[in-house]
């Protein structure tokens, strides 16, 4: 069954050729290769270094992108042999190869893991694009990877930062933050008030994952803490409700935080704006609003 | 009450322009400790925790495809693809990419667009030419892409909790079962529609004040 080995073992080849590439291109990048290196090593590697050995891993990962001096390439580069709109046609391929192999292999079980189904389908859709590209373009072998080398130099080290964000959440856990911080926020309820209780937890599910940067670790913290013993059971408010627009006063918080790392940063770096926090600039109008109305809405329907 | 210096480390951290990779990996060891655990436990929980979610970097697979294409001048076809669209603006553009992003992560295709897959290789360039064809050249190119983004974001976000099989609506789930209350996936996912509408009117607003801002400004002195 296709499963997250087999997308591990494509990233896990990536990466290695990201770093093969660092250091044969002229000018060489030890700081680079080493990096993508150790990357390509988690996806290949990563089950069988065992919890304390991925631990050294990371430590390694942050001591190269912290003093490994990595950098990027000059992007002015003139398109070679520029084609017509049948370019559209392998950018389309990955889409639309994830979308009919979403539903196809829903239709066939037993082939491809469930649970991943969308990623194997997006990967089987980025090699069938880059088979194409090979056929019509007829790049050199390693020119796909080379560009993917150009573009990867330019998110640096903010491409693994998603990740690590996702770990520290597993350690706060680990440290039972989520209780403290709920058990601090429940006490900054004013009493008999529904509106402060449905202000509190919404605020609360926003400021919590602004910390977090995700809304999945603070929901179960401030539904424990305000929306369970307060909404629910002392206000009477509906649970389907309660959670699934707090969850999304949640989302509102991702959308300015640069914990976010995957969401906020990640696109500044890969579209190269000069503001590291131009993603959530634009972002920040549309996220208090949005707020805003999630708290009435909570206040009026619960 | 200690392990709040977790958190304290990683405003301060952020805040001084620190490495985040290193300010995260000491918010990590300093929460560790507060709450009594060893170094070594604190490492093997973080290596673990980093081992299971690799799933997160995986995306960048699709950048050896995106490069090349970009090498042949994707970029511009795309650039030329909205001049020829009459009527079309940056606003309007990514009006309808934010509906395009709502609708198709509302029916759980949440990985079939994103920053790297659709809005680098595609809509940003685009927003980008609409708003230099409007503003005259005048306007920042920088602008035009990180709207770009941040529509790609509201589209995902507030689309996918309409889907009944989402990870958030699962966890939701999860959480109320812990307390006895047995609901269906779809009681909550119809409860994510009025808020998916109201930001789709919000920044759908911005974007259309966006285009008169970008037409009034050549007329500035």
């Amino acid at each position: 069954m296709i499963g997250l080995g087999f997308l591990y073992l494509v990233a896990g080849v990536t990466f290695a050729s990201f770093s093969l590439l660092s250091v044969t291109q002229v000018p060489r990048r030890p700081g680079n290769a080493l990096f993508y290196a150790l990357i390509a090593v988690s996806f290949l590697l990563g089950d069988r270094l065992g919890d304390f050995g991925n631990g050294v891993l990371v430590l390694a990962i942050v001591a190269v992108a912290t003093l490994g001096r990595m950098g990027f390439r000059d992007r002015t580069q003139q398109p070679v042999e520029p084609r017509g709109p049948m370019l559209f046609v392998p950018a389309l391929v990955i889409p639309v190869t994830a979308l009919a192999g979403t539903f196809a292999f829903a239709e066939v079980p037993g082939f491809v893991d469930p649970k991943q189904v969308t990623l194997v389908s997006l990967t089987l859709g980025v090699i069938l694009s880059l088979l194409i590209c090979f056929a019509w373009l007829r790049p050199a072998p390693a020119e796909p990877f080379r560009q993917g080398t150009r573009l990867m130099d330019h998110i640096g080290w903010a491409a693994i930062l998603p990740q690590m964000l996702a770990s520290l959440g597993a350690v706060f856990a680990l440290a039972g933050m989520g209780d403290i911080v709920g058990t601090l926020i429940g006490h900054i309820i004013p009493s008999g008030s529904i509106l402060g209780a449905v202000v509190v937890y919404c605020l609360g599910m926003a400021l919590f994952t602004v910390i977090m940067g995700n809304a999945f670790a603070a929901f179960p913290v401030m539904l424990t803490a305000i929306g369970l013993p307060l909404l629910i059971h002392t206000y009477g408010g509906a649970p389907a409700r309660v959670a699934a627009i707090g969850m999304l006063a949640g989302f509102c918080g991702t959308l300015v935080t640069p914990m976010a790392a995957n969401f906020n940063l990640v696109p500044a770096a890969l579209l190269e704006l000069r503001d590291r926090y131009g993603v959530i600039r634009a972002q920040v109008p549309t996220a208090i609003p949005l707020l805003l109305f999630n708290i009435a809405l909570l206040y009026l329907v619960m | 009450m200690l392990v709040l210096a977790g958190i304290v480390v990683i405003a301060a951290g952020f805040m001084l322009r620190f490495n985040p990779l290193l300010v995260v990996i000491a918010s990590a060891l300093v929460t560790g400790l507060a709450a009594g655990l060893d170094p070594v436990t604190v490492i093997a929980a973080f290596g673990k925790a980093f081992n299971d979610s690799r799933y997160i970097t995986i995306i960048y697979i699709v950048l050896p495809v995106i490069g090349i294409l970009e090498r042949h001048g994707l970029q511009t076809r795309a650039r030329d693809l909205i001049g020829r669209v009459r009527g079309a603006t940056m606003g309007r553009l990514l009006l309808v990419y934010l509906g395009f992003r709502q609708i198709s992560a509302a029916l759980g295709l949440t990985s079939i667009a994103g920053p790297a897959q659709t809005v680098r290789p595609l809509i940003a360039p685009m927003a980008e030419a609409a708003a230099d064809t409007q503003s005259e050249g005048e306007g920042d190119p920088d602008q035009a892409k990180a709207l770009a983004a941040a529509t790609d974001n509201v589209g995902l976000f507030f689309g996918e909790d309409i889907f009944i099989a989402i990870g958030s609506i699962l966890l939701m789930k999860g959480v109320l079962e812990s307390d006895g209350i047995d609901l269906a996936p779809l009681d909550l996912s119809v409860w994510a529609i009025p808020t998916a509408i109201a930001a789709f009117v919000i920044h759908g607003t911005r974007l259309l004040f966006a285009d008169r801002r970008l037409k009034r400004r050549p007329r500035k002195p």
